[in-house]
């Protein structure tokens, strides 16, 4: 039991039983395709019989990112998952974490907008994700998984996050990610934390007034503009920090290239094909996967302009990173887009061809 | 003579309970806000649940309520507060969670978190403040407010054809099979204080006892908002508030369960 688990299963199927695993206290959800398999495998794995793990159908993603509040503000590892047009209901909560400074993960799967728009993949909320999203000056941590291995890894990688930090993350999937079935490793079971721990671990926590301490107050609010610009500026730093030390990126065939591709999620994986085919044509192209893209690998993309003759950023949207790329750059190189839209996911070949276009 | 000599001396006939802390209250004068956050204060004590309660306050004039009780407290955006006490008691069965809302918060913008909540029978208590008005925006319609009562984006007077009618919340949490407790009461006299207050101790009962969801629905005043004296908004609350919100107990199920 306590070991790990080699399995084929889906991305969603993933998350699900990772958060069984690594300790999670409690799941708030409610369905939407394409991620509903979250709250289904937690609904049959019925975890509260084994770990005691808590597992809530909401009425709406408003009442489930709230009851993440509710549970994150008790020092518990709580999380909810949810897809693009259930995210934006959650976008007020989001912001309420964000300025109580409350640990919890969020779980979007994305699907091509706007509005109800499709069911299919997309990657069109980079820009909801990464600039806040909410209301207030704020940032998730935002990790974006490129295979079901990744989806389960990164469950325990953004509560480890979300708790060094007191901040939510997120994790940033795709459609294709989430139903898409490869092998996995699920990590072995982590008890969850005990009361005492909790207690010990989260010393803000409201977890009624053990042991007669003072009361502990969980708000975003301060009327008072002289403090909640001390509030800000402190939050703020915390940002400069996570920027500092928690980037995440993975390399791929960089070092003798020309040009380079930026991309992440399902479309990492599209542009490693591409590459290959380039490659095989004589182009000399590598990646440059963001895996944090907040914070986004800035330096990295500084140093890759030093090397290439263009950029390249694929991503399955109207063209979002691109801009943090270009703010990376500075001008030195050309960057250009390639994507498709309305849960279109691009072809190898049409990226190799939108590279030969470019540059 | 200093108040500890009078202490010393057996003079106290009474105090505040102890949870109330001695930051000044930002309410006016007259509103029934403070009557309730002692009353709220005194049944946790009187529980012995001071180092085990949770509590949630809403957006609107009861938003600093943690700065006023000394239990642990959790403030939610605008209606969303028993969503975060939902899970904050499923995860820590063996606490006291309470939110406490008013009319605008509960009956208005976090309608479908109240009846959800309510309905799944979260053992938590909602204290519901209702005066009629949105008092901390300055006297706007709420859905509480009554036909042909003035408030500032109702200024002729609430008429049906523009604004539709006064919702019966706590009617509505009556009919809800997830609640067990569900009761209006007041706190204009001696009386209505102790019955509101005793109210208030079941329903906290009931909830520790695992019976379900409890709605202790508080008719209010609003002097600023109603632009009334204090003693005239107690004596109009009687007149009119009364008539409509009938002060009894809608539902309690609790010595069934």
């Amino acid at each position: 039991m306590a070991d790990q688990e080699i399995t084929l299963m889906k991305g969603n199927e993933a998350i699900a039983h990772a958060a069984i695993r690594c300790g999670c206290d409690g799941y708030f959800g409610y369905p939407i395709t394409p991620q509903s398999e979250v709250l289904e495998t937690l609904a049959a794995e019925k975890p509260w019989e084994t770990t005691g793990m808590v597992v809530l159908q909401a009425e709406s993603e408003v009442s489930s990112i709230n009851m993440v509040y509710g549970g994150a503000s008790t020092g518990k590892r709580v999380m909810t998952s949810s897809s693009s047009p259930g995210v934006s209901l959650m976008q007020e909560g989001i912001s309420y974490m964000a300025g109580a400074e409350l640990p919890a993960l969020i779980v979007d799967v994305m699907r091509g907008g706007p509005g109800l728009g499709t069911i299919q993949p997309s990657q069109s909320d980079y820009f909801q994700a990464c600039k806040g999203g909410g209301h207030g000056d704020y940032h998730l941590i935002v990790l974006a998984p490129a295979s079901v291995q990744e989806m389960a890894d990164f469950v325990d990688l953004a509560f480890t996050l979300a708790f060094r930090y007191r901040n939510p993350a997120m994790i940033l999937a795709d459609g294709a990610i989430g139903q898409m079935m490869e092998k996995v490793v699920l990590p072995p079971f982590k008890p969850r934390r005990t009361e005492e721990e909790i207690i010990k671990e989260c010393p803000w926590a409201t977890t009624g007034r053990v042991g007669g301490r003072k009361p502990n107050i969980i708000t975003s609010l301060e009327l008072r503009s002289e403090e909640m610009e001390v509030i800000n500026l402190r939050i703020q730093a915390k940002y400069r920090e996570i920027e500092e030390k928690e980037v995440r990126f993975e390399e791929f065939m960089l070092d003798d290239a020309d040009y380079a591709i930026v991309a992440f999620g399902s479309a990492a994986r599209i542009a490693k094909k591409s590459i290959e085919i380039a490659r095989s044509q004589g182009i000399k192209v590598g990646l440059l996967r963001p895996i944090t893209l907040w914070p986004f690998p800035t330096k990295e993309v500084q140093k890759l302009a030093g090397q290439v003759k263009g950029i390249l950023s694929l991503e399955i949207n109207a063209g979002q990173m691109v801009e943090d790329i270009r703010l990376a750059v500075e001008g030195r190189v050309p960057v250009r887009h390639f994507g498709r839209l309305g849960g279109i996911i691009p072809d190898p070949d049409e990226v190799v061809e939108a590279l030969k276009r470019s540059f | 003579m200093t108040r500890e000599e009078i202490i010393e001396k057996g003079q106290v006939v009474y105090h505040k309970p102890t949870l109330l802390n001695d930051t000044p209250m930002h309410y006016c004068p007259g509103c029934s806000h403070g009557v309730v956050h002692k009353l709220v204060s005194e049944v946790i004590e009187e529980m012995g649940m001071t180092d085990k309660t949770i509590a949630i306050s809403p957006v609107g004039c009861a938003v600093f309520a943690y700065k006023y009780i000394d239990v642990d407290w959790q403030e939610a955006a605008h209606g969303r507060a028993p969503a975060l006490a939902s899970a904050t008691k499923r995860l820590w069965p063996d606490r006291l969670v309470f939110t406490y809302q008013g009319d605008g918060d509960l009956a208005c913008i976090g309608t479908a978190e109240t009846i959800h909540a309510l309905n799944r029978a979260e053992n938590i208590t909602i204290i519901f403040i209702n005066n009629a008005i949105y008092g901390m925006t300055g006297g706007q319609m709420a859905p509480t407010t009554l036909l042909g009562m003035k408030t500032a984006t109702c200024p002729y007077g609430r008429e049906v054809s523009l604004h539709g009618y006064p919702l019966k919340i706590t009617e509505i949490a009556a009919t809800l099979d997830g609640t067990c407790y569900v009761t209006r009461q007041a706190v204009h006299t001696v009386a209505a204080i102790n019955r509101a207050k005793r109210a208030i101790r079941k329903a906290f009962e009931y909830s520790m006892q695992g019976k379900g969801s409890n709605l202790v629905e508080i008719v209010s005043t609003c002097n600023s908002g109603w632009k009334m004296s204090p003693e005239k908004a107690n004596k109009w609350m009687e007149e009119n508030m009364f008539e409509f919100y009938h002060l009894e107990d809608l539902k309690d199920t609790g010595a069934d369960k």
